[in-house]
């Protein structure tokens, strides 16, 4: 071990000998686009570069020890950025993350220790919404359930497939109103769904109607789309008491993440019938989705896609070389990241 | 509505075919009914109204046994199963469902859309087989807002399209028999042009003989290979083995069809493509349109017993 840490130690002065340009720590797999990009303005020390076989908590520990280390990492949802991490590379003044939750953050203990952590801002924003309303469009319409209908030969066979459920007129609540929640409810809004809401407080700006707790929402919802972070007052929110509260007709779409929804509670409410289908992006242990799910008609399952489109994928990349640029010219973050400003 | 008249003043309707269950008992107490297959010879003189319910071909010679014949109600939005020239030249007036299916049809054609373009149907079948924790990325799709799309056919259910397209901040440009002054989106005069300017096209008018098969080889290469055909007007709009090669040759990116040219058949080649959204002609479905349905074909019978203008008459 100690060889392959000088080895690496080695590779790594070699990558970041490229001179003059500032050093960045990239802690996640990228496109050649972005490693171009990335390479050009950057001496770029890559977890993932060919050949490098250092584990991630050893490869930063190595980083911080080449001369200039590098004072900003660009991260994904898969690494943790907590007190261990910071300890592992004290040069890091920067956290660029380039996914949309923030849940894998300390955001606490960044503030502590002066470190600035920039978020993805809008990028994924729009194509989560538009998947958000594809969810639900399939739930309430079948369109996937009639689509493997008539990939079987059934239709010929054994006439239509039960009809689904109109839109219009149904009372959508979105819990978490932010850059997501509210351009689903503009989706929405031409559907002509009624829109109610939940988050940490009203908003003004809008004239859907608030509700001050879920269960609430849940009570006067006919539809209830998960689109707010997960943190300690999020977790679970979606619960068997607000399962109940959405009742029998009631569609649940998470486009948040799994943890949001208690996700034993959920697959029981279906089994049982006691909520009429669920559109899921996310799930509390992914990879692992309940296999009892897999058999039910009224639900539709993708595996985390909803930020996976070209567009957000070139549109990540110049966000993210946006803010390292400023980091490293001393201006403000594009999209910087307050501890204070979620409920942690 | 007017309280159902006394049992044997009911006025006689008859029947293309038999009425689905829900139909009948919603109508049962207004009229009387006889199955055109079946009527006898005082019915077939006496019926001033004719309700085809479904889809049934209705010929001039259907029409012919019917010398009192002044109305032909129909379930449906879209009358190419009934012989519109026979009606014209006997001065019969033609109704429909009007806009009773418009709100659903374009939800659907919408849902469709997305699917397409997002692979929401593909991504559920790859979750359900099990592989996400084996597997290892997943391909890119492409971001619906802001895509331009092109509407054939602004009528009730594409200008509703047109409106949940504009939500997502998608460019919508249409093309029809003619412009329509109050639409607030830009008129292309000829299909191909507005094939050409899109990136998805969205059937969503009548068969008719200049419509059918318009949407050919030529319309499909100029609306390209990232390009995406949704329909859910009729089969016919389309040429379908042309389709099915362009599908195949990459002349186009996808598609996602409600209808097909003939119906239940679905041609074995698209059962296999990853790129198409596939369903069986619902797009009109839900519970709550067929009382929509049920409202407009009540109004227009009542309408036309008691003298009053029709709701839903079509222009023929």
């Amino acid at each position: 071990v100690a060889l392959l840490a000088v080895v690496a130690t080695l590779k790594l002065a070699t990558m970041a000998a490229a001179g003059g340009k500032p050093a960045v720590l990239l802690l996640r797999p990228v496109d050649a686009p972005f490693a171009a990009a990335l390479r050009d303005r950057f001496r770029v020390l890559d977890l993932y570069a060919p050949g490098q076989a250092l584990p991630a908590l050893a490869f930063v520990a190595a980083a911080a020890a080449v001369p200039e280390p590098p004072r900003a990492t660009v991260i994904w949802g898969g690494v943790r950025v907590d007190a261990s991490f910071l300890d592992a590379a004290p040069s890091l003044r920067c956290v660029v993350s380039t996914a949309a939750g923030l849940d894998h953050i300390d955001l606490a203990e960044c503030a502590r220790r002066g470190v600035a952590v920039a978020n993805s801002g809008e990028v994924y924003s729009t194509d989560v919404a538009d998947y958000a309303v594809g969810l639900l469009l399939d739930v309430l319409r079948r369109v996937s359930a009639s689509e493997r209908y008539v990939r079987r030969g059934s239709w010929a066979a054994q006439g239509d497939y039960p009809l689904g459920s109109k839109l219009g007129g149904k009372r959508v609540g979105i819990i978490g109103l932010g850059n997501i929640g509210s351009r689903i409810a503009k989706r929405l809004e031409a559907f002509g769904c009624i829109i109610h809401y939940n988050s940490r407080k009203p908003k003004d700006s809008v004239s859907y109607k608030y509700f001050p707790n879920v269960h609430e929402l849940a009570a006067e919802s006919d539809v209830l789309v998960v689109a707010c972070a997960l943190n300690k007052a999020t977790r679970h929110i979606v619960n068997k008491d607000v399962l109940e509260a959405l009742g029998k007709d009631g569609v649940v779409v998470n486009i948040g993440r799994g943890a949001n929804i208690d996700e034993a509670e959920l697959v029981i409410a279906l089994r049982e019938g006691k909520i009429a289908g669920a559109g899921l992006d996310v799930f509390e242990h992914e990879p692992k989705v309940p296999a009892e799910l897999f058999s039910m008609e009224n639900v539709v399952l993708s595996r985390h896609v909803a930020v996976l489109t070209e567009e957000s994928r070139s549109d990540l990349r110049a966000h993210t070389i946006g803010n390292l640029e400023a980091f490293f010219s001393g201006q403000p973050l594009l999209t910087p990241v307050h501890a204070d400003s979620l409920a942690q | 509505m007017a309280a159902p008249p006394p049992a044997d003043e009911r006025p006689l309707v008859m029947l293309a075919q038999a009425l689905f269950p829900e139909f009948a008992a919603a109508l049962a107490g207004r009229y009387r009914f006889a199955l055109l297959a079946d009527a006898d010879a005082a019915a077939a003189d006496e019926a001033r109204a004719l309700l085809v319910g479904g889809l049934p071909r209705v010929t001039a010679q259907h029409l012919g046994v019917l010398p009192a014949l002044k109305l032909v109600a129909c379930t449906s939005v879209g009358v190419d199963h009934v012989d519109l020239d026979a009606c014209r030249s006997r001065g019969l007036s033609v109704t429909n469902a009007g806009a009773a299916f418009a709100a659903d049809s374009a939800d659907y054609a919408v849902g469709l859309l997305v699917a397409v373009l997002r692979r929401v149907a593909a991504a559920d079948v790859y979750v359900r087989s099990g592989r996400w924790a084996a597997d290892g990325d997943y391909p890119l799709t492409t971001k619906v807002s802001g895509k331009r799309v092109g509407i054939v056919g602004l009528g009730n259910i594409g200008s509703r399209v047109a409106r949940r397209l504009a939500a997502f901040g998608c460019a919508v440009s249409y093309h029809s028999r003619s412009p329509k002054p109050s639409a607030p989106y830009p008129f292309v005069p000829a299909l191909r042009d507005l094939a050409a300017g899109s990136d998805v096209l969205v059937l969503s008018c009548a068969l008719t003989d200049e419509t059918k098969h318009m949407v050919n080889r030529d319309v499909m290469e100029a609306l390209g290979k990232g390009g995406v055909l949704v329909n859910v007007g009729r089969g016919g709009l389309v040429d379908e083995p042309e389709l099915l090669r362009c599908l195949r040759q990459g002349v186009i990116g996808g598609a996602g069809l409600d209808v097909y040219e003939n119906e239940p058949a679905v041609p074995p080649e698209l059962l296999a493509m990853e790129n198409v959204v596939l369903s069986d002609h619902r797009a009109v479905l839900t519970p709550e349109s067929i009382g929509g349905v049920l409202e407009v074909v009540i109004a227009n019978l009542d309408a036309f017993f008691s003298g009053r203008p029709l709701v839903s008459p079509m222009e023929l």
